[in-house]
This record gives C-alpha cells, structure tokens and sequence, in this order.
C-alpha cells in the first residue's frame, strides 16, 4: 500500500517535468521546422527563439511557457486503489507544484473573477479514470495552455460552406480550415488532437487523449494513419509559419482517434497544442518506485 | 535597427516597418485584460508616468518574491493580444504609450491607433516565457497587485535586449492580415483541386 504523500511527491514531479521538460521528439520536429526554415526569416527567428527557451527551461528547471496551462491527466490503477485518493493527491500536488512556481497560479472562479491562487479550481486539475488488469499505477499528463484552447473547436457534418460531407474526405475540409482560422494565434506550429464521431463531451475528451501520442508513432488505423499524414503536409503547405509569421512550419503533428456515434451526429472535435505540448508520464510500482515515461 | 531604446519619440517608431526584428532596452509595463479595462474607467495618474513614451507588454508573468521584498519573473511570455482589442487604441491615446507588445496580432481599430498616434505593435514568441523573463532584468514596482493577483497586475519592468518582432506599423502595415489571405487562398486550392481530395 503506498502512502498518499509518496502520490503527492510523485505527481508533483510528474507536473514539474511537464512544465520544465518539452519531450525529446517535440524539440526534434521544431528543429526540424528551423532547418526547413528561410534563412533569416521571421520564422527562423520564431524557432530559434523557441528553441532557446526550451534549452533554458530545462537547464533552470523552469516552465517553459509562463501559462501552464490545465493539468490534464489520464490514471489508470487497479483494482483496490482509491481513486478518490489518487484524486485528492493530485490536486494537492498541483498545490505544490504552484507553490514552487513549477505551474503559476492558473485557476480563475468564473463567477468572481477572483484567481483561487493554489492552481487548483472547480475542474482543475481534470482527471480521468480507468482501472486496469496491472497492479501499477500509471498517469499521463497534458498541460494544456489557454491560447491554444481558444482555438479548439467542434464541427459537425456535413457543413455546406466547406462542402465537407459525412466521410473523412469532410473531415479533410474541415481539420485545414479549422488550422487556417488558428493562424499563429494557438503558438504555432502546433499538434492536432482529433476526433471524430463521439457526442459533445466525449469527443473533446477523445481529441486531447490523442495528444498523449508521441509525434512519430503510426496510428494503427491505416485510414487514420492516411489521413495524419496528409493534413500534416497540406496544413504546411498553407504558409501560415511559426506564430503565424509565415513559413514552412505551421503543424508539428496530427494526431486522430474515433469514437462511434449516433446515426443523427457526425462531429469532428479539433483540440489544438500549442508548440509547448507539455506531456509526461510516470508508472508506479507496487512498491511505489516510479518509471518515467516519455 | 538592432536595438530600440525606451521610451522612444514617435519619430523612432515610425521607422518600424512590418518584418522587422528588434531588441528592446528599457522600461515597460505589463498589463492584460484587467489592467486594460482599469486604466480607462479613470485616467490613472499614478501610473501614467510608467505608460508616457513606452511599450504596455500584454504578459501574465510567473512571478517570484524574495526574502528582501523584491520581485523577479520567473517565465513571462506575451499572452493574446486581440481580447484587448476593444481598448488598446484608446489606452495608446490616454497615455501615450509608443506600442504594445503580444502575440497573435490585433485588430483594425488598433491598427488605425498605431497610425493615428505613432505607435507600433510588437510580437514576441508566444511560449517563450524563459528567453523573455532572463531580458527582464528588474522589476522596479508593481501597481493592483492585491486587486488583481500576479498575472493580471501592472509591473513596471526593466529589459535588456528583449526580442521582438514588428508585425503592425503605424503606416497601415499588418503582417497577420497579409498571412490570413494568403492562407485563405492556399486553402481554396487545397480544397478545391481534385487531386487533394482523400
């Protein structure tokens, strides 16, 4: 049985690391992003400047971008496990976290406007449970800025403006306007999270789990993988660039999932990452000794 | 130009034309979406002297006291600049300020501000919290700080070399609107080719 504080101490880590650390394989694709670059540019400008940041936050262990974001985490435990434990914990240790200014204090009561001033709020942290065959206790986690939320958004289908039809030759027309209405406004060059079908809630849940994959791995759905692969190139063909100054790199990854749906509904569910796409992930033993995941 | 003084004359800024990069050196402000409504219910005089000539920084910064008092950021990149779009024009008039910096670029009422007063709009990379907190080198007071808490609060900063690009001048350039329609153009034909299609 592991105690609560050694949950705390952990996920403070875990939230530390999200917020200090950018993965390996986002750095690679925004240097990537430079080399395809113009030399001089604006853009390559953009990226040099973000590619600095990155190397500073890590060394100072320090959040790379000063929104922090929602915590956003995805847990999976076993049988036996509390899981309103593992809750309590986790919004104690986005306390923590605040309090050692790994995350600023992000949580505003809508109602007052007053901010809570811990980092935690009404929803914030968000969390989502699954218990599991396997006695560890695993958690993945988004920190999921606000610039880039705004840029989100739900379609349905078909929509005639973009003559996009119920099939994923809609879905095409869609994903691609929803980057051109973004511009640079979400810190491109981002990553899509999307999904398609689900209703309203589940959809949106579905779009940001899919951030959870690392940016080179294969969807397993060879349709899905098509797709990934073909709005990643023509979203960078639409010149919008880093920060929207024009350029090569506007998107860094699509990532897409589905869900079933009801025979009246055809949602496609877009949840944009900003460049800083802050994920990490540990796995608690028995014993609880932790393995970090990438 | 390499290098921007603040505060600047007009005359200064309006050799700022769209595509160029600037370091800043000197003092600014900061202020979001409540320091922006705050400062034209009333004419603030306490804080005019700290807007007269230089940048307002659109920033909610992560912020750290230390044992002495004094104040040091500790991540401070630009926040989106368009929710302050219904008051920038106006806040650029009543105080003189020379520009603002943000990210995403701002709207035509500002842009016609920038013309209007000799002002300049200023897009610093959005997300790069640690290259623009290590160019604030000191934190010289901070104005509704119990009122509004740390991000929203208006902290007058000191820079040195804080990197910047110009992508509204006062002459009516925007590089946002020149980007948009061009995108917008590249989408009709990824839309409209048959060969696109999946």
């Amino acid at each position: 049985m592991i105690e609560r504080d050694r949950y705390v101490e952990l996920f403070t880590e875990l939230l530390r690391r999200a917020s200090t650390q950018l993965p390996s394989d986002v750095v690679e694709a925004l240097r990537t992003g430079r080399s395809a670059e113009e030399e001089g540019s604006l853009a390559q400008k953009a990226l040099d400047t973000i590619l600095m940041n990155v190397d500073l936050a890590r060394q100072q262990v320090a959040p790379i971008c000063q929104d922090t974001g929602t915590p956003v985490a995805w847990i999976h435990h076993p049988l036996g496990v509390s899981t309103r434990e593992l809750g309590e914990a986790m919004r104690e240790a986005v306390r923590r976290a605040t309090s050692q200014q790994a995350l600023r204090p992000n949580a505003v009561e809508t109602l007052t406007g007053r901010n809570t001033g811990d980092g935690a709020g009404r929803g914030i942290p968000f969390l989502h449970f699954e218990e599991w065959d396997r006695p560890e206790v695993e958690v993945r986690a988004l920190l999921k800025g606000g610039g880039s939320e705004n840029v989100g958004m739900q379609a349905k289908l078909p929509d005639n403006r973009l003559d996009a039809g119920r099939d994923l030759e809609g879905v095409r027309r869609v994903v691609l306007d929803a980057v051109v209405q973004a511009q640079g406004k979400g810190c491109a060059p981002g990553t899509l999270g999307v999904c398609i079908g689900g209703d309203r809630v589940s959809a949106f849940e579905e779009s940001k789990r899919q951030l959870l994959r690392p940016l080179p791995d294969e969807n397993p759905v060879a349709k899905l993988a098509e797709l990934e692969a073909i709005l990643l190139r023509q979203a960078n063909e639409l010149g919008i660039g880093p920060m929207g100054f024009g350029g090569k790199t506007t998107l860094l990854g699509v990532k897409i999932g589905s869900l079933d749906r009801l025979p009246a509904c055809y949602f496609v569910t877009i949840s944009y990452m900003c460049w800083a796409d802050r994920r990490a992930g540990v796995r608690i033993s028995e014993g609880g000794e932790a393995t970090w995941l990438s | 130009m390499a290098e921007l003084k603040l505060p600047a004359d007009e005359e200064t800024i309006r050799e700022l034309t769209v595509g160029d990069y600037v370091e800043l050196t000197g003092r600014m402000i900061t202020g979001r979406d409540a320091a922006h409504k705050w400062l034209l219910e009333g004419f603030r005089e306490e804080v005019a002297p700290f807007l007269d000539g230089t940048m307002i920084y659109q920033c909610g910064p992560v912020v750290r006291k230390n044992d002495d008092g004094s104040y040091d950021f500790v991540a401070a990149g630009p926040t989106t600049s368009i929710r302050e779009e219904p008051y920038e024009a106006e806040v650029i008039r009543q105080y003189g300020l020379r520009g603002v910096i943000g990210k995403g670029g701002m709207g035509p009422k500002t842009l016609d501000g920038l013309g209007r007063y000799g002002a300049v709009y200023l897009h610093a990379v959005g997300g790069a919290a640690q290259v623009l907190a290590a160019a604030v080198k000191k934190v010289e007071r901070v104005f509704m700080l119990e009122e509004f808490g740390v991000p929203e609060a208006l902290w007058v900063i000191h820079v040195e070399r804080f990197p910047v690009m110009v992508t509204m001048d006062s002459h009516g350039g925007t590089l946002h609107e020149t980007v948009e329609r061009e995108s917008r153009e590249r989408l009709g034909r990824l839309l409209n080719s048959e060969t696109n299609r999946t």
